[in-house]
């Protein structure tokens, strides 16, 4: 790590490949402990798992590569697939834009108040996703017997007159999927909204009043917005990958498989085979599946976000 | 919400680009920079208990009584959690169930500690090996997550746009069916049953590394620039210029990880019941059925309660840093 190695300015302009590689060794030095970990935890395993969705693999023989088999049985063969295609796009259309949007209206909101409050809101709004498997308490809450603490109260209150299966009727499962997921929405992205928001050159206020904003819906959409477009990607990518990998909390609550499948997500399917079917050839299959699901509206999300405060 | 129309109406073209890059030594873009901070925090005090902009009381009223009513909901568990762990038996097991308890009681305390003594390895070894998961993972990963980050941000070198797509691509694929390849990279790696199983992965979570380089790209270009007309190297570059000014994502980051390290039970790799972390140990203790719901419930309270202190102090320091990070340019 000389430091000549780095002399973007000084260096002659030879724009032979070595030579740029050469003369940013520092750089590659520093990513070196952790894309080697990268591509032998991450990368590699993913590679693998695309390669088994083109074999038959039970995991106690050796995987035999059958084609394209997996994909066409999936895509044309399988009606739980189709289901839980349905249900998980559903799902991520709702609770995907909802959450994002909730995470930046607190994040935003909590960033007014004084310092130590501060703190304390974020813990409060955070608590679900910091108290482990926080949603188990909804099992509580929803216990179909008259135990559980929605039955007890609507029966107490007189909306009911006997207690109701939530979990088992059909028609309730993915609603309540849906409140629960945005009840756990303050997340990852909700974080680092509020680190983003500490970040924003608080000078870009004052000169934006004197240029004329005049309220916080202004100050918001020309201010913040633009000077914490990174987060807001990061965020973005963070919502996608978890609305579209939704599949603890159905388990959790609603069983796997669930009543007439109500509450099957891609993933539950995903689980479904590799775990209890041990077909991991056709578990890799759904990955690569959701996975370019996930690409594809990623790209979209991001060309959304470019306009932000245009 | 009466605000939202004006935005509608035109506005005059914000010019919140700064003064173009003139030609500055460093040191006097420094003597600006501060200049300019002292300023604005001469601004921010005098106008202290005073917005800065006019902000209607109605938009006030309609987002702080939205707060209050999510408010209630989202610390429903902490409550219950709380609650629960100072509930004898027989109000756990209460019908029609009540959220606040009636006759706290440490008893589930005591019960938890009997039971703990009567481990089979003892209990500090499991919160030895959970530190040490816990820690290792966290550190690790913030340290080598954010010098990746560094140059993906702020560099420019062949191949750091692939580099920077394949890690964002990766937090795409499930998780679930790299475990399995994950299981034979770690076997055939020879760490399978040690700490460096559960450690050597966390350390290159995709996240992480994603999460640095986008708070880090915000950083002025100038920032660097004249710390190397000073003869800092990348490393030094790194290690005290850059990191001190995305300090609130590093912490952001290392709550996360905390989370998910202090979370793992470490089941898939670690076969030695002497090399297995706490929260290992205290499911078991929860999944004795009724007759250690007292104690489970406050397992459930000790379990929320150490991420929830660290998360408190992580949040307060990157309060504290807002003071200091008025520096962009």
């Amino acid at each position: 790590m000389s430091v000549a190695a780095r002399s973007t300015r000084t260096a002659p302009a030879k724009n032979t490949l070595w030579h740029e590689i050469r003369k940013n060794r520092a750089s590659y030095l520093l990513m070196a402990p952790y894309f080697t970990l990268f591509f032998l935890f991450t990368v590699l395993p993913v590679l693998m798992s695309v390669y088994l969705s083109f074999n038959y693999f039970n995991m106690l023989e050796m995987p035999r590569w059958v084609g394209w088999t997996n994909y066409i049985k999936l895509l044309l063969e399988d009606d739980i697939f189709i289901i839980s295609l349905r249900n998980t796009l559903l799902f991520a259309v709702i609770t995907g834009p909802i959450s994002y949007l909730l995470c930046l209206l607190f994040a935003w909101i909590i960033n007014e108040f004084k310092p130590k409050v501060r703190a304390f809101l974020t813990l409060i709004f955070y608590a679900p996703s910091i108290c482990g498997n926080a949603y188990m308490i909804w099992n509580l809450i929803l216990t179909g017997d008259r135990y559980g603490y929605l039955n007890g109260l609507l029966l107490r209150i007189g909306i009911l007159n006997e207690p109701i299966l939530w979990m088992q009727t059909e028609k309730f499962v993915l609603p309540v999927l849906i409140v629960v997921q945005l009840w756990l929405s303050l997340g990852t992205g909700f974080l680092s909204f509020i680190a983003g928001l500490q970040t924003v050159d608080k000078g870009l206020y004052e000169a934006a009043a004197i240029d004329g904003v005049k309220n916080r819906w202004q100050e918001l959409w020309f201010v913040t917005l633009p000077a914490m477009k990174p987060q807001l990607m990061f965020g973005a990518v963070m919502q996608i990958t978890q609305s579209f990998a939704v599949a603890d909390i159905s388990i959790a609550l609603a069983g796997n498989p669930s009543v007439n499948y109500s509450g099957a997500t891609i993933v539950t399917h995903l689980l479904d085979y590799g775990s209890t079917r041990l077909d991991m050839g056709y578990a890799s299959a759904i990955a690569t599946i959701l996975f370019l699901l996930m690409v594809g509206t990623n790209k979209l999300v991001q060309r959304l976000l470019r306009r932000v405060g245009e | 919400m009466s605000g939202m129309e004006n935005v509608k109406t035109k506005m005059p073209a914000l010019n919140l680009k700064r003064r173009a890059p003139a030609e500055l030594t460093p040191e006097q873009e420094e003597i600006l920079r501060q200049k300019r901070l002292d300023k604005i925090h001469r601004k921010m005090k005098r106008k202290d208990g005073k917005k800065k902009l006019n902000r209607s009381t109605a938009g006030n009223a309609v987002l702080f009584i939205l707060m209050g009513i999510c408010g209630v909901f989202m610390v429903l568990p902490l409550v219950m959690i709380i609650n629960n762990a100072v509930k004898p038996l027989d109000e756990l097991y209460q019908f029609p169930p009540r959220i606040f308890v009636r006759n706290p009681t440490l008893t589930n305390f005591s019960d938890l500690y009997v039971l703990l003594n009567e481990s089979w390895v003892p209990f500090s070894r499991y919160v030895l090996n959970t530190i040490i998961i816990t820690v290792g993972g966290m550190t690790g990963h913030v340290i080598i997550a954010s010098m990746a980050a560094y140059p993906l941000a702020k560099n420019h070198f062949p191949g750091k746009k692939l580099l920077f797509s394949v890690v964002v691509l990766s937090m795409m694929f499930s998780w679930t069916v790299t475990q399995i390849p994950q299981y034979l990279i770690i076997s055939w790696l020879g760490i399978n049953n040690t700490y460096g199983a559960l450690v050597l992965p966390a350390w290159s979570f995709g996240m992480g590394l994603y999460l640095m380089k986008q708070f880090m790209e915000q950083l002025p270009d100038s920032l660097m620039e004249s710390a190397r007309l000073q003869g800092a190297n990348e490393w030094q570059i790194f290690w005290r210029i850059v990191m001190p000014n995305v300090k609130p994502a590093w912490l952001t980051l290392a709550i996360f990880q905390f989370q998910q390290m202090w979370g793992n039970t470490g089941s898939m790799f670690l076969r030695s019941e002497e090399l297995k972390p706490l929260q290992y140990a205290l499911q078991q203790i929860t999944s004795g059925g009724v007759s250690r719901a007292g104690a489970g419930a406050a397992v459930t309270f000790i379990i929320a309660a150490v991420p929830i202190i660290f998360f408190l102090i992580c949040q307060s320091s990157i309060m504290e840093t807002m003071t200091t990070s008025g520096m962009k340019d």
